[in-house]
């Protein structure tokens, strides 16, 4: 494929996905994106997305994320075993209404990174693609990394875009539970 | 609470669960007053349906009074509602299309991979029908957890019985819409494969849509009975050669809208039992494939095709040949039943439809297993089996 055809050929997450794994010299299963198309405009999701506190609302197995500056957060993730893992992350990239960039501060137990574009589509809202980056398998922070996820990090943010989507355009997120205490496939529940 | 659950293969009970809760801001909480048992809930009695778990309740078609509500529903405590079984958000692209069964959220997020690995997009959530459908607890119980309480609930006007509107649920507006889905023209001949109740509903539908003769074929006497009270003209396959007859019927042309509401038990493959999920609501014993061929062959050049009918996963020997030589149009789907019940409940009061005639048993809920024992082992005699919350319990005696 010559140059002018990956100019021409229409962006994709999973081209994005193939770009950064190339980038970061990372194998491939350490990369992953998602693509979903929300019948909100750009403006609102970005904004919802920018204060970074509210993506507890969606995202599983996050404790807390508490913003120090508009630029830096620290996430608490829930890890098997009761315990937590916590790292700082920074914005490297923000253009307002259209992406959002980050990466975990040098020296984090769980390096990652990630990129999420919203794109104003007429007449159907936004398709917002997220790619998201981490420790390359093998070795003991790896094996961290998988455990903190809990499943199969693609699996994971597929799930969590579903779950921005169900948020932004309905509300609430879906769950079938009967019961309080059965609706453990919210992010909410405790 | 009391519900109907399920633990495998013909063993369904009577267990006491407990009650649903409030839990998005949408919900409500409806008292069941009448719920029935629906020709694909027989499928999960047969074990065929994949990705059920032990202690599912079952039932996807029910009504009953609002009792509680969360602080985004549009309902009122004691008012009474018919509830769909497609749950819709009304918010999304194909919620605001009218597109119900279609809708991107009431699934819930970690069940949607199953459809989409299946069939390339995720599906709507549904009532009490697997977890690929959500994994929502049904209505065949005391209480239900109605999730977009403000979108799929119809309300019902006061002194309008439960059994007069009880299949806006599901059953009446799939027979409207597989109607529908056949573009019926004034003076067309319309052909529906299959008389349970999605057929006979559909009988009904094409004649107020103004379709000039209606050929009802079925094999089962009491079901075609009940077709040709509605107007129908009658085949009983098992009699005569059902595309000679059809086309001695219409002068050699075939019907210009054929409608196919038999459909295809799940059996093989894991996809086809992944996909059977949802409306077979007739009974045609055997050969059902044989039946789709049937109607795309007797249909006539040019016509239409409506199938709302289940279809899982892959149908072989499709005549794709004729289907495409012939120019035939094919439309199908799960019911996008809240597009449909505002204006078939005015139908109702209006006595323009009747669905009471269907009803063939009425048992408390204590008796739902026999009910389905009744309904799996006796299909001929038995056409609709209503369930109801809070009776006690009696002895039913099986026919002979």
């Amino acid at each position: 494929m010559s140059v002018s055809d990956m100019m021409n050929a229409p962006a994709t997450a999973a081209r994005d996905a193939e770009a950064r794994a190339g980038e970061a010299g990372r194998d491939e299963r350490s990369v992953t994106s998602a693509v979903v198309t929300i019948a909100q405009p750009a403006q609102e999701l970005y904004d919802f997305w920018r204060d970074f506190p509210n993506l507890v609302r969606v995202m599983e197995n996050i404790d807390k994320i508490e913003a120090s500056d508009r630029n830096r957060s620290t996430w608490t993730v829930r890890a098997p075993g009761g315990r937590t893992v916590q790292w700082e992350s920074v914005v490297t990239e923000d253009e307002p209404g259209r992406l959002i960039a980050w990466q975990s501060v040098e020296g984090s137990e769980i390096r990652n990174s990630g990129r999420i574009e919203f794109h104003d589509v007429p007449g159907r809202g936004t398709v917002v693609r997220a790619v998201i980056a981490y420790d390359p398998p093998g070795g003991m922070l790896a094996q961290l990394a998988a455990k903190l996820f809990q499943r199969e990090p693609a699996l994971q943010a597929r799930r969590d875009l579903r779950r921005f989507k169900q948020f932004m355009e309905t509300g609430e997120i879906s769950t079938s539970a009967r019961t309080r205490a059965e609706a453990t496939d919210l992010p909410t529940a405790a | 609470m009391r519900a109907l659950t399920w633990h495998g293969k013909h063993d369904v009970r009577i267990d006491t669960v407990d009650d649903p809760e409030i839990i998005n801001p949408r919900d409500a909480i409806i008292k069941i007053t009448s719920t029935a048992i629906c020709g694909s809930d027989l499928h999960l009695y047969d074990g065929f349906i994949p990705t059920m778990k032990s202690g599912d309740i079952l039932g996807h078609e029910f009504m009953g009074e609002v009792v509680e509500t969360g602080p985004g529903s549009t309902l009122q405590k004691g008012q009474r509602v018919v509830v769909p079984f497609v749950i819709a958000c009304g918010s999304c692209y194909f919620c605001s299309k009218h597109q119900y069964s279609c809708c991107d959220n009431s699934n819930p997020a970690d069940n949607q991979d199953i459809s989409e690995f299946g069939y390339g997009n995720r599906m709507s959530g549904l009532f009490g029908y697997s977890h690929m459908t959500g994994g929502y607890a049904g209505g065949q119980a005391e209480y239900v957890r109605v999730p977009y309480s403000d979108v799929g609930p119809i309300i019902i006007p006061d002194g309008i019985d439960d059994d007069k509107v009880l299949f806006l649920s599901d059953i009446l507006p799939t027979g409207w819409m597989a109607a529908e889905n056949a573009d019926i023209e004034p003076g067309d001949t319309v052909a529906v494969w299959g008389c349970g109740p999605v057929g006979l509903f559909a009988i009904q539908s094409a004649m107020l849509m103004g379709a000039n003769r209606i050929i009802a074929i079925d094999h089962f006497p009491h079901r075609l009975e009940l077709a040709a009270k509605f107007g129908a003209e009658t085949i009983n396959f098992n009699d005569v050669k059902v595309y000679d007859a059809l086309m001695e019927m219409t002068g050699g042309i075939g019907p210009d809208a054929v409608i196919d509401s038999v459909g295809l038990e799940a059996h093989g493959l894991f996809v086809d039992n992944v996909v059977d999920q949802i409306k077979v609501s007739t009974f045609l014993g055997t050969d059902r494939i044989h039946a789709l061929r049937q109607v795309i062959l007797a249909c006539r050049k040019g016509g239409r095709v409506s199938v709302p009918a289940v279809y899982g996963g892959f149908v072989d020997k499709f005549p794709m040949g004729a289907f495409m030589e012939k120019g035939l149009t094919m439309k199908t789907g799960q019911t996008h039943v809240q597009h449909y019940t505002p204006a078939l409940l005015n139908a109702i009061i209006e006595d323009k439809i009747d669905t009471t005639f269907l009803i063939s048993h009425r048992l408390p809920l204590e008796n739902a297993p026999d009910g389905y024992k009744l309904f799996h082992d006796h299909q001929n005699e038995t056409t609709k089996i209503v369930l109801k919350p809070g009776m006690e319990k009696i002895q039913v005696d099986m026919p002979a």
